[in-house]
């Protein structure tokens, strides 16, 4: 456990070796996978390449059955649950929008605030008038400041969207993990979306799991495209769209 | 910052219900003992103990709502911690009935010198005192919900898994409370009580020392409930009803808050069975019977899950139609009536009276808005299944 | 919640059945004792060897076998009537003197005579039938209707005296009567009737058998009844204090292979003075003995937790597919039991006004009809409420809880609230055994019945259209909904298919559990931890986690009383579920994931 490569490189998240099978269906089939702090990473592939499964993996979902996750170049993340993870400073946003619907947009945020998560303390806990602001900036950010007294459920996809980028912001994560963020989109809102990631990029690192090659191209940044559970290719989009398997995975024979 | 906070938490609903509720803890005792019979508002003295016993299964209903209502936890199982509350209870009063008893043994209860024991079991020490028992009130029910939930939350078992489990938690524990070597006094259980702190338990003023004790754990009952909902610690058990997962990966050890509620839960349904042994006069196996727990659920669904008004009104309106439908004629449908209400009420009025009631008003006061205005849920429940 | 079936044996032969064989020649005149006297119990070989020889030889030499035969047995039959008369008064005369040892050897010798009456007489005494006049000495036979025979002859008695007394017996003329009707019948045509006689023997262990025994055995066919004769003999042989040392401990073998409680408390009652030899070889053979027994007792209990077991699985297999495929927890499943009962009942009343003959049939008849009457009502649920409650569990478990509170009420108002008599068929009742098992065979039919569900189950979903669109709509429902499946009317009738296993499930109950309103209720909870901990959406699972619950409940309850066994079990399943929250044999994959 306690020599690991990891440890000699810089990077935030190092995967090297991760295999998960499902009933003898491999997501992941030897994924290796390094991204260095302050990055923003795209990841492409067809359906059931194992994106998702890589983000499960990250967050303590799914424990691999093979291979090696550390963060920060010394925490093991196999042996942690979701909760420690998401304390550690990484954060997810799932594909389809997952907000609190009965809750209102300002107590979405407040929940997902960094701060005391403990059960007990919740039960006293008062908003402090720096936590109010920097929940108002959040709002702001994500553009709803308008809505912040109504209920989550009642908001548009797109705000939903937002909202829950909105809460990862709150988070203040080191990491984070971005899924399909676009999809369902208007252009407008894409490009809105795109311009709020590289936002975020600067002070903190992103992975973006996305199908939409317009927008990843918006996004310009480094690209790994995934196939059947590991690495196909990895680059910038323009050399990994020239790449013949690239080509023959995504376009077939 | 602190005002503000417990204004708004007595917020409308909330504030004429506690007004209410202390109001008859004070006026009804006032009403059966200083009020001459003749009068027209006159309590009898009958009545006392039967609404007290609806006091105690609002606090009830109320414990269920907490989990069930606003953590998404469906417990089966409750009738467990309401029945050891009463068996606490019991166990206190059959000590104090001494040497009156039939056997007229000083130490053993009747029950214990019929089966031959020879001596106190060591569960049963301490029991004749009065404080060591209210401390058991709490710490029994709460040790076995603190396992029970701590097992079956550590391991993820939600939604109707955690259902039927709880069922067959309460189902053993019946069993066992049946059997004789139990030390509870089987199938009899803990009756022919006497006194409670020296007052004769049957004597009018007694009752409505009880009757209004039974108001005033409502009331307390339902403002540690209000302050749990309305606190961040109420908002995070809403958002693990809608959606576990996000709440995991927000931070938050869904397990300990779902174990906190849990347990908060077990002791306010314990105090409701420890006030309703002393007003009925008994505690026996039976209230252990699954079919209890689940009638309780139903309480909460008719009165409005997720409001913890509603909770407890249910468990009053309910009981109060159960009461005068099995003392009539028309005591052979009370089934049907009952069976009859499960159905409709998940069919038809998902939210309960109090929920519906509030949709309706908001609706006629706004027509035009989205009709659910507070944090009222219900619906998309399921999702972390 | 499970009774132990009773253990009882089809070869109990009522004494009266024994028949009399009357023997076709006497016996010789000297008065043996102990060895000798069982060789003149059955004379006939013996007499017709040692008569007929020289008899042959002095003949005429016609050589016409036949007739000579013929001949002789009348002529030893009438040579020998006088003795044998004599001997056989004489010992009846001894029954007068009112003394056991005096009875104990009137016993023996009417045994040995061989009379015709000699059996009946010692019934008689045996049934405290046989009466004395102590003046006269006569001796009288009072039979099933009270009426006097004489004993000598078996005819009505007229001239009866007054004041007779039964002849009295104590324990030695007991053994002594059990010991001479076992051998009177261990040459009975019938194999029943040799059975009991040399069970009887093995009882008895009557030193003076042996050869009888030996000598039933040379000739023995049927080897139910041989190992039974050799089993007795085995019995004497170490019993018997002047029996080779090597035989008595070579027989111990034969009573280990019996094993039983029986040979044990035979091997016990063995006398300090044995040899050390045959002491230690007991000692050795009590011992191996019980150990079997441990074993046989293990296997019982698995029989009796595989009947409990096939009792789960049926009351738990409709469930596994209202849950496991629909995800609907339906509270009211054990009412579609009941429902099943009470369908048997209803059937057997209206054979027993219409058409008793028919009784036999009445649960072939009972199961179809309780599958589409619990099936039509699960259908009309699944119609009337449920299907307006897909995707919300919780609800959908409190509506069908209300609906099994209506559904028990209904039947206790149209059929009372008390127990109704649901009867067994003659092919259901009874028993046999294997080795030292008893097994039901209204049990063993449940548990046949029970895989036979199962199987037909397994064949529906896998090879017929409705299985193959039930897994469609499971797997994937908009998918199937947009090829063309109707999946509304697939739910239907996978939770009417749920409901009739569970109605078929309730004919069986009816035949071990009281059919009343309550009927289904005990078994709601087994059978929703059934399908919890063998895993669900799978029904192996279910068959595997019904089998084992069952021996687990079996195995425990002999340690711990049956109600702490089943608390004990509910706990260890509250355990399991913890540890594996989706059972024995979950489902993996991100299907589960959602």
């Amino acid at each position: 456990m306690s020599e690991t490569p990891a440890q000699l490189t810089s990077a935030l998240l190092y995967l090297d070796g991760v295999t998960v099978s499902f009933d003898g269906f491999r997501a992941l089939n030897e994924l290796s996978l390094v991204v260095e702090p302050g990055e923003m990473r795209a990841i492409i592939g067809p359906n059931g390449a194992g994106k998702t499964t890589m983000m499960d993996v990250v967050t303590g979902k799914t424990r691999p059955d093979k291979g090696e996750v550390f963060f920060e170049g010394h925490v093991d993340l196999t042996t942690l649950d979701e909760a420690e993870i998401a304390n550690l400073g990484i954060g997810r946003k799932f594909q389809k929008p997952t907000v609190f619907e009965h809750h209102t947009v300002l107590d979405n945020l407040r929940l997902a605030l960094a701060g005391d998560r403990r059960a007990g303390f919740n039960i006293f806990w008062r908003e402090s008038d720096e936590e109010r602001s920097r929940i108002e900036s959040i709002l702001k950010i994500v553009r709803l400041g308008d809505h912040s007294n109504r209920l989550a459920g009642g908001l548009s996809h797109g705000q939903k969207q937002w909202l829950e980028i909105g809460m990862l912001l709150a988070q203040e994560p080191k990491l984070l993990l971005v899924d399909e963020p676009a999809a369902g989109m208007t252009d407008a809102e894409t490009h809105q979306t795109a311009e709020l990631l590289r936002e975020i990029n600067r002070e903190r690192t992103v992975i973006v799991v996305e199908h939409d090659m317009t927008f990843v191209r918006e996004l310009g940044v480094r690209v790994t495209v995934l196939h059947e559970g590991s690495v196909l290719a990895e680059g910038s989009l323009d050399q990994v769209s020239a790449d013949e398997r690239v080509i023959e995975v995504y376009l077939g024979r | 910052m602190k005002r503000p906070f417990i204004l708004g938490m007595l917020d409308g609903r909330a504030g004429i219900f506690l007004a209410v509720v202390l109001g008859v803890a004070v006026l009804v005792p006032i009403l059966n003992l200083a009020v001459p019979p003749t009068s027209p508002f006159h309590v009898p003295d009958h009545q006392l103990p039967l609404w007290g016993k609806y006091l105690c299964y609002a606090l009830l209903a109320l414990s269920i709502d907490l989990i069930w209502g606003y953590a998404g936890i469906l417990s089966l199982g409750h009738g467990a911690f309401f029945a050891l509350g009463g068996y606490v209870m019991g166990m206190y009063l059959m000590r104090q009935i001494g040497t009156r008893g039939v056997y007229a043994h000083p130490v053993l209860p009747d029950f214990m010198v019929f089966l031959n024991w020879p001596e106190l079991p060591v569960y049963w020490y301490g029991f004749n005192w009065f404080a060591y028992a209210l401390l058991m009130i709490f710490l029994v029910p709460g040790a076995l919900a603190f396992v029970f939930g701590w097992f079956a939350f550590r391991s993820r078992v939600t939604g109707v898994y955690f259902s039927i489990i709880s069922q067959a938690m309460v189902f053993a524990l019946m069993l066992a409370f049946f059997r004789n070597n139990f030390g509870f006094g089987g199938n009899n259980g803990l009756t022919d009580f006497k006194d409670i702190l020296g007052f004769n338990v049957q004597a009018p003023t007694t009752r409505a020392v009880l009757f209004a004790s039974s108001a005033l754990a409502l009331a307390v009952g339902f403002l540690i409930c209000q302050w749990l909902v309305k606190s961040k610690f109420g908002k995070v058990l809403i958002s693990i009803r809608d959606a576990e997962s996000r709440a995991r990966f927000l931070g938050y050890r869904v397990e300990n808050y779902k174990l906190l509620a849990f347990v908060i839960s077990a002791c306010l349904a314990a105090v409701a069975g420890a006030l309703y042994v002393p007003q009925v006069g008994i505690i026996n196996p039976s209230e252990f019977a699954p079919a209890n727990s689940i009638e309780y659920v139903i309480w909460v669904a008719v009165g409005g899950r997720g409001t913890l008004v509603g909770a407890a009104l249910g468990g009053v309106v309910v009981n109060f139609a159960k009461t005068h439908f099995t003392t009539g004629a028309l005591a052979p449908y009370w089934l049907f009536a009952l069976g009859g209400l499960f159905i409709f009420v998940t069919l038809f009025m998902p939210k309960g009276i109090v929920g519906t009631l509030s949709d309706f008003f908001a609706w006629a006061r706004h027509p035009k808005r989205e009709s659910s205005n507070g944090a009222e849920p219900v619906g998309q429940r399921q999702a972390a299944e | 919640m499970m009774d132990a079936a009773p253990r009882a044996s089809s070869f109990e032969t009522p004494r009266s059945l024994i028949l009399r064989s009357p023997p076709k020649a006497g016996v010789s005149k000297d008065e043996g004792t102990g060895l000798l006297r069982m060789r003149r119990l059955f004379p006939v070989p013996l007499i017709l060897r040692s008569a007929a020889k020289p008899r042959v030889s002095k003949d005429e030499g016609k050589g016409r076998t036949i007739f000579s035969v013929f001949i002789v047995l009348l002529a030893v039959f009438f040579s020998v009537a006088p003795v044998r008369a004599a001997s056989f008064e004489e010992a009846l005369a001894l029954f007068a003197n009112d003394s056991y040892s005096d009875t104990d050897k009137a016993v023996s010798d009417i045994a040995a005579s061989g009379h015709p009456q000699a059996q009946a007489i010692i019934e008689a005494l045996a049934d405290g039938r046989l009466l004395v006049h102590a003046e006269s000495k006569a001796v009288f036979i009072k039979d099933k209707d009270d009426k006097l025979l004489a004993a000598a002859t078996g005819e009505a008695a007229a001239d009866a005296p007054s004041g007779l007394n039964p002849v009295r017996v104590n324990n030695r003329v007991r053994r002594a009567i059990q010991a001479a009707l076992g051998s009177l019948t261990l040459l009975a045509p019938d194999p029943g009737r040799r059975f009991a006689a040399a069970a009887a023997v093995f009882r008895s262990r009557d030193t003076g058998a042996l050869e009888a025994v030996e000598q039933a055995l040379a000739k023995e066919v049927d080897p139910k009844v041989k190992r039974v004769m050799e089993e007795a003999r085995a019995a004497i042989l170490v019993m018997k204090p002047d029996a080779p040392e090597a035989d008595r401990i070579a027989a111990m073998d034969t009573l280990v292979a019996r094993g039983d409680q029986e040979s044990i408390a035979l091997l016990r009652s063995l006398p300090q003075n044995v040899p050390p030899a045959v002491h230690d070889a007991a000692v050795n053979a009590v011992a191996k003995i019980e150990r079997n027994l441990v074993a046989w007792d293990m296997g019982q209990n698995v029989v009796y937790g595989l009947s409990l077991g096939s009792v789960l699985l049926l009351a738990a297999i409709g469930l596994a597919i209202t849950f496991g495929v629909l995800g609907v927890i339906n509270m009211a499943h054990g009412e579609m039991v009941m429902i099943g009962a009470y369908v048997t009942f209803v059937v057997q009343e209206w054979i027993r006004v219409n058409n008793p003959g028919l009784f036999d049939w009445s649960l072939a008849i009972a199961i179809p009809l309780s599958f589409i009457v619990a099936g039509a009502v699960g259908v009309a649920i699944e119609r009337g409420i449920i299907r307006f409650l897909y995707g919300r569990p919780l609800e959908t478990l409190l509506a069908t809880w209300g609906l099994s509170l209506i559904l028990q009420q209904a039947v206790r108002t149209m059929f009372g609230p008390t127990n109704r008599e649901v009867g067994a068929p003659s092919w259901m009742a009874g028993s046999f055994e294997v080795g030292q098992l008893s097994i039901t065979y209204n049990r063993l039919y449940i548990f046949v019945f029970a895989l036979a569900v199962f199987a037909s189950l397994l064949f529906v979903l896998r090879f017929t259209r409705f299985g193959l669109e039930m897994r469609a709509v499971t797997q994937n429902r908009p998918m199937a909904a947009s090829m063309g499946i109707r999946t509304s009317r697939v739910d239907a009738l996978t939770f009417g298919l749920g409901s009739g296993i569970a109605g078929m499930a309730g004919v069986a109950l009816s035949q071990i559990d009281n059919v009343s309103p309550n009927l289904g209720q005990g078994y709601i909870i087994d059978s929703f931890l059934v399908v919890v901990f063998g895993g669900v959406g799978n029904l192996f699972g279910t068959l595997v986690g019904a089998l084992s619950l069952g021996i687990a409940n079996k195995f425990l309850e002999p340690y711990a009383g049956a109600v702490l066994g089943k608390i004990i079990l509910l706990v260890l399943i509250i355990l399991f579920i913890q540890k594996r929250p989706r059972g024995l044999f979950a489902l993996k994959g991100r299907a589960v994931e959602a």
